[in-house]
């Protein structure tokens, strides 16, 4: 049985839907992360387990025990805010104490836990400090601390790292996936960059409009995305997206069954880029961004279409050359008008 | 429980203010209709609109108006063109800057009546007061400021009450004032007049109206500061709406005709609120 | 001149300039607090005395007068009870508004900014009224009531404005961690908002103890504040200048020196927020 479980959750603001029936469930020690673009609900669904809003509709269970109308201070779940949200009066020691000390722990505990999580932490010589004085690395490591000094059923993370620099954040990220594996707790992650939900997921909740549009492993939403949304939200840079249209040609060659008015999508790397009059059809090359590991060509087609191309090896090919384009049809990902995938072949 | 716990919590507050407000004004118009002098308690009955009539037909009216506009009017000029040049001439930093503002500040928080008394007798008394030595000084005949000018006294020593508030709120906002966009201004090659002209006042704008509706509110009801120095006199000489409705109430004991005034003096204040209401309703959107 | 030597210059005159205006515009008060510490001669010396031996005696005697304690015995109560009871009424509200923000909450608050553009005159004669019906007339009570609801449109807004500033989710987070209203409110809200509770209320205090009108409407001999006691030093009758100087500057002093500490949050207050 699941260990968390969401059933036909919905939550209006006023007139606005913003959850429209979410259904799910998670398991014990798994790392869920909901991701989607700003404002499509994943925050607020977040809020509603964490109990910090009322579900307006369905039910929440955790370990079998509704709690959908639960106040969050009686769910034993911890939170690690966007903000941090880190008491400002109270030194780094007392915040992570606090939940500790509301629920009457035996100082000796209390003092016991907070050193534990702290040292994992690397936060000993700054104990006595007050946030104001931390650095925004130190602030989000406090916040974390304050949840795992818990030991929660659940911890809940609000795009947390979307307050440090691109440094920080790779770092920071590392260290959560460390500290997930090494504690082993049920976690529910909401973030909008694509990256930090494949990096550290068990598995990716794709929300749009208050709907989940797909539910699976990293690799799973890579390579098998269910609808065209999910194709183009996952990977950098995104899927390329070709009319079918422009795309008969290559279709009566290779014997695909292209989907009338559909589209053709294309990772990156599937598009190859030859010699003028070997591809299936022409390109010319606009942007040439070489990154040393990999190169990322920007070309764009007789019919008006760009096109991005991801190799490894290095180019001589600059802005303006003349190129053809080549496509592997065996990672090309087939869309029907709506932009669901399509049956092929 | 998640909205009984904030109407429950917002009750008293909005409650004792709603009393505050409804009960003074029923009572106001009840009082306005009828004859009511606490001097003649059996003379009572339904009047309707005689005691407005008595109020505006009554000659201290015209007067009394005209000072009140005249000395909201004057107030707030003063303060506002004083208080941008003080204001402007204190926002870069220089030796001794927070001394400076204290010292600026400091007469907004004297307590009406010790202002006015001060100004009555050791700055405007005609013998003994400070200007009448300056002036003495200077070979001029020191003027007897409350009962040559009164109403004038009145206006310079609320405007020197007042100064101070103005000043504080530009500074205020001055400090909010883009730096980058003065030094992008100064490689356009403006000057300091063009700065004034096409930055500060632009920015200062919003402030400039909010003064002028706060202190609209305040100086339409200025009391302390003629009770106490001219008494309205001589005459009417100084006596604004508000003093004249005091008159009409505590030395007449005319309270329908009192409220009369009252309801006027409501009305005239809540011209100017309603405007000041919208901006800062305005505000609050942000 | 070079570029380096006409920004000096100019530096110099706006500083000189400054302190000019400064000091011209504190005049009338130093002039009264110069005018305390001198005998009653020396106050209406012509020319006027700078420089003098200053006594204390006006203080002595103005204290000595014991209605003079009475008086600010009544102003010291009237307004730290309304300030105390504002806050009380207050508190709550601006909590409410600012952390559980509903439909009407502008609505209200706009409201309550009207109620401050009744002017004080408009309420004179029914108020007077009441407490002369209830016989509140001259007492403590009813300056203390009529503070407390003058000042409270103010006090809502200045908490409120202050409050907003706070970020909800620490609040979340303490409910996160397991804490009832009541500790959420004793162990994080009053801690963070104890800044603005004490600059609210000091600038609740200064025009509570400032307050003429009412003052010298409502109350007389018994629970009138230093405010009517100053006031009737207005009869020309008798040059005691240095006394009056005595107790103004007694009146005044403390308030003055709140006032400085609470400049920035007059203010917010008294423009409702709308320049910041």
């Amino acid at each position: 049985m699941a260990y968390l479980q969401l059933r036909g959750i919905e939550k209006t603001f006023g007139e606005q839907r913003v959850i429209k029936g979410v259904n799910l469930e998670v398991q014990p020690g798994e790392f869920v992360v909901f991701v989607g673009p700003s404002g499509c609900g994943k925050s607020t669904l977040l809020r509603l387990i964490a109990g910090l809003e009322t579900a307006t509709a369905g039910t929440i269970l955790l370990e079998g025990r509704d709690i959908t109308n639960l106040p969050s201070s009686k769910r034993d779940l911890a939170m690690v805010f966007q903000s941090y949200a880190l008491y400002p009066h109270m030194s780094v020691y007392e915040n992570m104490s606090f939940a500790l000390k509301l629920a009457k722990a035996d100082p000796a505990l209390i003092e016991e836990k907070v050193s534990r999580a702290a040292k994992i932490l690397n936060l000993n010589d700054y104990l006595m400090r007050t946030p104001k004085e931390l650095s925004g690395g130190q602030r989000q490591r406090v916040a974390i601390g304050r949840a795992i000094v818990r030991a929660p059923k659940v911890f809940l993370f609000d795009e947390p790292l979307s307050n440090l620099d691109a440094a920080l954040r790779g770092q920071t990220r590392i260290e959560i996936a460390k500290l997930h594996r090494d504690l082993g707790a049920t976690t529910i992650y909401v973030t909008h960059d694509q990256v930090e939900a494949m990096t550290l997921a068990d598995r990716v909740v794709v929300l749009r409009d208050g709907l989940v549009e797909q539910v699976g492993t990293p690799l799973e939403l890579y390579d098998r995305p269910a609808n065209q949304f999910v194709a183009q939200f996952i990977g950098t840079p995104q899927m390329n997206m070709v009319a079918a249209a422009n795309l008969k040609a290559l279709g009566s060659k290779s014997g695909l069954k292209i989907p009338e008015g559909g589209y053709v999508g294309l990772r990156p790397e599937s598009v190859i880029l030859v010699a003028p009059g070997e591809g299936e059809f022409e390109a010319k090359v606009e942007l040439v961004e070489a990154l040393g590991a990999e190169t990322l060509i920007y070309v764009s087609t007789a019919w008006g279409a760009q096109l991005v191309a991801r190799q490894t090896s290095r180019t001589p090919l600059t802005a303006g050359a003349n190129v053809g384009v080549k496509i592997d049809t065996s990672t090309a990902h087939f869309f029907d008008a709506k932009g669901r995938v399509a049956a092929v072949n | 429980m998640k909205r009984l716990l904030p109407r429950l919590l917002m009750a008293p507050a909005i409650g004792t203010l709603f009393l505050w407000m409804i009960v003074p004004l029923v009572m106001s118009i009840y009082f306005s209709v009828i004859r009511y002098n606490l001097m003649q308690p059996d003379q009572v009955g339904f009047i309707g609109l005689e005691n407005f009539e008595y109020f505006i037909t009554d000659p201290s009216f015209m007067t009394a108006t005209m000072n009140t506009l005249l000395l909201v009017g004057s107030v707030i000029v003063i303060t506002v063109v004083f208080g941008t040049l003080i204001a402007l001439l204190t926002d870069d930093p220089f030796p001794g800057r927070n001394i400076v503002r204290i010292l600026l500040i400091s007469p907004f928080f004297v307590m009406p009546t010790v202002n006015a008394l001060l100004w009555k007798h050791m700055m405007m008394n005609p013998i003994y007061g400070v200007l009448a030595q300056v002036w003495m000084f200077f070979g001029f005949t020191p003027v007897d400021w409350l009962t040559d000018w009164p109403l004038w006294s009145v206006i310079l020593i609320v405007s020197w009450q007042w100064l101070p508030f103005a000043t504080l709120i530009f500074v205020t906002s001055l400090q909010s004032m883009d730096r980058e966009q003065l030094e992008a201004s100064r490689m356009d090659g403006a000057n300091y007049l063009q700065q004034l002209r096409y930055l500060y006042i632009p920015h200062l704008g919003r402030s400039f109206a909010v003064v002028v509706m706060i202190e609209m509110i305040f100086l339409l009801s200025v009391f302390a500061e003629i009770y106490t120095t001219t008494g309205g006199g001589p005459g009417d000489a100084s006596t604004n709406i508000a003093f004249l409705i005091f008159k009409q109430a505590l030395l007449n004991f005319d309270a329908g005709v009192a409220s009369a005034g009252a309801l006027f003096a409501v009305v005239l204040a809540n011209i100017a609120g309603v405007f000041l209401i919208r901006m800062v309703g305005k505000n609050l959107d942000k | 001149m070079t570029q380096l030597q006409i920004n000096l210059a100019m530096k110099v005159l706006r500083t000189i300039l400054s302190w000019a205006v400064a000091l011209f515009l504190f005049f009338p008060l130093g002039w009264l607090v110069l005018t305390a510490f001198k005998t009653e001669l020396q106050a209406i010396a012509v020319p006027p005395l700078l420089i003098f031996t200053p006594t204390l005696e006006n203080f002595t005697i103005v204290q000595e007068r014991s209605d003079y304690m009475l008086y600010a015995q009544n102003a010291l109560i009237t307004s730290i009870a309304s300030t105390i009871l504002g806050l009380m009424l207050a508190f709550p509200a601006a909590y409410s508004m600012a952390f559980f923000k509903g439909k009407h909450t502008k609505d209200i608050l706009m409201w309550m900014l009207s109620t401050k553009m009744m002017p004080a005159v408009g309420a004179l004669v029914p108020i007077y009224v009441i407490a002369q019906t209830v016989g509140l007339l001259d007492t403590r009570t009813a300056l203390t009531i009529v503070f407390t609801l003058s000042n409270l449109p103010i006090m809502v807004w200045m908490l409120y404005s202050n409050f907003k500033d706070i970020p909800g989710e620490i609040l979340e987070a303490s409910r996160m961690d397991g804490a009832t209203l009541w500790q959420e409110f004793r162990m994080v809200l009053l801690p963070l908002t104890m800044g603005s509770l004490a600059s609210t209320g000091l600038l609740c205090l200064v025009f509570s103890w400032n307050e003429a009108f009412w003052a010298l409407n409502l109350s007389a001999a018994k629970s009138g504040t230093l405010a009517t006691l100053i006031a009737s030093y207005s009869s020309p009758e008798g040059l005691f200048w240095a006394k009056l100087s005595a107790a103004s500057f007694m009146a005044i002093a403390p308030i003055v020196v709140f006032g400085w500490f609470s400049q920035k949050q007059l203010v917010q207050g008294l423009t409702f927020g709308a320049v910041k």
